[in-house]
């Protein structure tokens, strides 16, 4: 049985800078990490690995740097990785994102289950995963919070849909997104890290993937137009009220009112 | 004997700080009449008064001192010893409204504060200039003025040192009222017996601090944090040994077992990256490019692995850092959910003597049939180490709580440690550190108390009686 767990590299701060005539962001020269959501997708694969001996393989797309995240994948457990590099993928959106990587996967002989993170912290739409899941034209469950049982046919996992639970059925192939809090991911391990010295890693360009219609890739497979992208403003102000306790409750309430967060007489 | 707060003497003080800063006995709040640790006692001040500045301040210590009232000078109260708790009644001085960061001089590299300001917020204040405030004690909710008044230390003792280490210079008032200044923002001073050190961890016995200029670091960039696990606790502690042999120094060493990361799980209802194992360490390096980091933490690893680690696991983000930090920062509360009550000692022992001491508590523990639980700073041999009363009754816990506590402080002592490595004596360890000095000691220090307070006003009962 093989799993493939989709991982990315993304800047370990928020302080990224956006190029002001592209929209995209600045990426080089930024400290970068293991997408936080990816840490619980690959415990996933790992407790699933428990019960089914599974090989876990991982795989992402990005500059050659990137090979940095397929090893920290390894340190995690991870035996086998692959890299999407290619100029010709550069400036994807989430759909020529979601196909190429799809394209990659098809690479990998005999996928029974893919796992994502919820979603990226750069990227944040949450959209990937599922999307290459329809370009496989195999079923998935986004946003699973709980792996109930897993064999060799399938598995069973329940999703919060936020007004209620569902639990679904799958049978390989298939694709899962996980949630934060599914397993409490486990920190890299220095010897695992050691013993992936000779781990393969598979380079892909666009043209050694099989079936690839370049058109579909990079920004001309891109149909997103990106009107501006900015790091949220955190613009939380404080006060300091000053007084005895009940001065101070007076204030607040002022202050409430004032908001219109509480009305007069309330 | 002291004399008690009479209507007449709140009215006086009252005239000095307004009438809203001042309660008295039936208004004060339960909260000033005990610290973290309420197994050593709750006392009610008589009066509980919070000065604005430091003229109040002197006005207030020179009112008590003519008319032999004591004063017990009071932070944020997250102390564990009872060192701000008002054994003899009196007044209790908040130094809670003297809360302002002042100055935060990047020339210098200092800041200067009032006594009230929390740890949390020097550390945010600091952290915003891409500095460091060194010192890093574990309650961050805790008053840099109680900090001060115990020579606090915390995690980062291995590298950095403790609280002492980076005061500059202290404002302080006198019994009498006098306002002195000791010392300032000079990085030397050769300048005479160096007051300002006495009334470090002086608990509130020698003067009241009303400004404190500390020093600052430039922030590291870069910090990562190795979880190391070990088949035996023994193992892991003789392990630190090796490690602070390594040319780069460790920043943070902690020691803990899987008992203890149970109560926290339990206690934050969050799981642990790791817990298979029964004893970790963690060891954090800090540093400023990747390439540093990366040789520091591949001459660690593999020091541990020869050392029979299991394993070295790297916690190099946020996210992960917060997955073991958080257990470790919860570690006192979990304990003391875990049980009904609980008693600390907080012994220093040199590092090579650590694995030496923690086996010296498990096997008290077997012998009396008691819980004991520790954790602690294994880099520089500071142990926190708790007696759990668990369902013994309470005849069955003073007797079991006594020979414990007895034990341990003896063994420190046999080991050539200290009775405190950062908590202070307080009113609960009084009779250990009696025990731990010479007599020729203990009058030196009661020399000392003489002449910063003659009439004995300033938190009678605790350190030395």
């Amino acid at each position: 049985m093989n799993i493939v767990v989709c991982i990315k590299q993304v800047p370990a701060t928020q302080k990224v800078n956006v190029d002001p005539v592209t929209g995209v962001l600045k990426r080089d020269g930024v400290e970068t990490k293991l997408n936080p959501y990816d840490c619980y997708a690959m415990e996933t694969a790992l407790h699933i690995q428990k019960k089914t001996k599974a090989k876990i393989h991982v795989i992402t797309m990005g500059p050659n740097s990137a090979v940095d995240v397929l090893k920290e994948g390894f340190s995690l457990g991870a035996e086998e990785g692959w890299l999407l590099t290619d100029r010709k993928f550069a400036g994807a959106d989430v759909l020529a994102t979601s196909y190429a990587i799809a394209s990659g996967i098809r690479q990998i002989k005999d996928v029974d289950l893919i796992i994502c993170g919820k979603q990226t912290t750069d990227g944040d739409t949450a959209q990937v995963g599922p999307e290459i899941a329809e370009v496989l034209n195999i079923p998935h469950i986004s946003w699973v919070q709980e792996l109930v049982d897993v064999d060799d046919k399938g598995l069973t996992v329940r999703q919060d849909l936020s007004e209620l639970d569902m639990i679904a059925t799958l049978p390989y192939p298939c694709l899962i997104t996980v949630e934060k809090g599914i397993f409490q991911p486990n920190l890299p391990s220095y010897r695992k890290k050691k013993a992936a010295k000779d781990y393969p890693i598979h380079f892909l360009t666009a043209d050694q993937c099989e079936g690839l219609d370049q058109k579909r890739i990079g920004l001309s497979g891109s149909p997103t137009q990106v009107e501006r992208i900015f790091t949220p403003e955190h613009d939380v102000k404080t006060m300091k009220l000053e007084g005895t306790g009940s001065e101070m409750a007076r204030q607040v309430v002022k202050l409430l009112r004032d908001e219109k967060i509480l009305e007069a007489g309330e | 004997m002291f004399k008690q707060v009479t209507e007449i003497d709140k009215n006086a003080l009252e005239a000095i700080v307004g009438k809203q800063w001042v309660s008295f006995k039936d208004e004060i709040h339960p909260d000033y009449t005990h610290d973290e640790m309420t197994q050593y006692g709750c006392y009610e001040p008589e009066l509980v008064i919070l000065p604005g500045c430091t003229k109040e301040v002197s006005k207030i210590l020179s009112y008590c001192n003519e008319n032999h009232i004591c004063v017990t000078v009071r932070g944020a109260g997250t102390g564990l010893c009872g060192g701000c708790v008002a054994i003899e009644g009196g007044v209790v001085m908040s130094m809670m409204r003297m809360n302002r960061i002042l100055e935060i001089d990047e020339n210098t590299m200092t800041c200067t504060l009032e006594p009230g300001v929390l740890l949390m917020e020097i550390i945010e204040a600091a952290s915003e200039r891409n500095l460091l405030y060194a010192p890093d004690p574990g309650e961050k909710s805790a008053s840099v003025g109680g900090n001060i008044q115990t020579n606090a230390g915390g995690m980062r003792a291995v590298k950095y040192g403790v609280t002492r280490d980076y005061v500059k210079g202290l404002e302080i008032v006198l019994a009498d009222g006098t306002i002195l200044n000791l010392n300032g923002k000079t990085s030397k001073n050769s300048s005479g017996y160096s007051l300002k050190d006495l009334i470090i961890g002086s608990e509130g016995t020698l003067a009241v601090v009303t400004k404190i200029i500390m020093k600052l670091l430039p922030k590291p960039k870069m910090m990562t944090s190795l979880l190391i696990p070990f088949d035996e606790l023994k193992k892991a502690l003789e392990f630190v040994v090796k490690v602070m042999q390594l040319p780069e120094v460790a920043t943070t060493i902690e020691f803990m077992e899987k008992e203890v990361i149970q109560d926290a799980q339990d206690y934050l209802g969050k799981d642990f990256p790791n817990k298979e194992y029964n004893a970790y360490l963690i060891v954090s390096y800090s540093g400023n490019s990747t390439k540093s980091m990366e040789t520091m933490i591949e001459d660690c690893a593999e020091l541990a692995l020869k050392e029979g680690a299991i394993d070295v696991f790297i916690s190099d983000t946020e996210e992960r850092q917060s997955s073991i930090w958080d257990a470790r920062g919860a570690f006192l509360e979990a304990i003391k959910n875990s049980t009904s009550q609980m008693d600390e000692c907080d012994v220093v022992v040199n590092i090579d003597k650590v694995a030496e001491f923690c086996q010296f508590s498990k096997e008290l523990s077997a012998r009396e049939n008691i819980r004991i639980r520790s954790f602690g700073h294994a880099g520089d041999g500071n142990l926190h180490i708790y007696v759990l009363k668990d369902d013994l009754n309470e005849e069955e816990w003073q007797r079991k709580v006594k020979i414990c506590m007895d034990e341990l402080y003896a063994e420190a002592i046999r080991l050539k440690g200290q009775v405190s490595g950062e908590h202070g004596i307080g009113h609960a360890k009084v009779e250990y550190l009696k025990d731990s000095l010479e007599d020729r000691q203990i009058d030196i220090m009661k020399g000392i108390k003489a002449v910063f307070d003659p009439n004995g006003i300033l938190n009678p009962g605790k350190v030395i009686k």
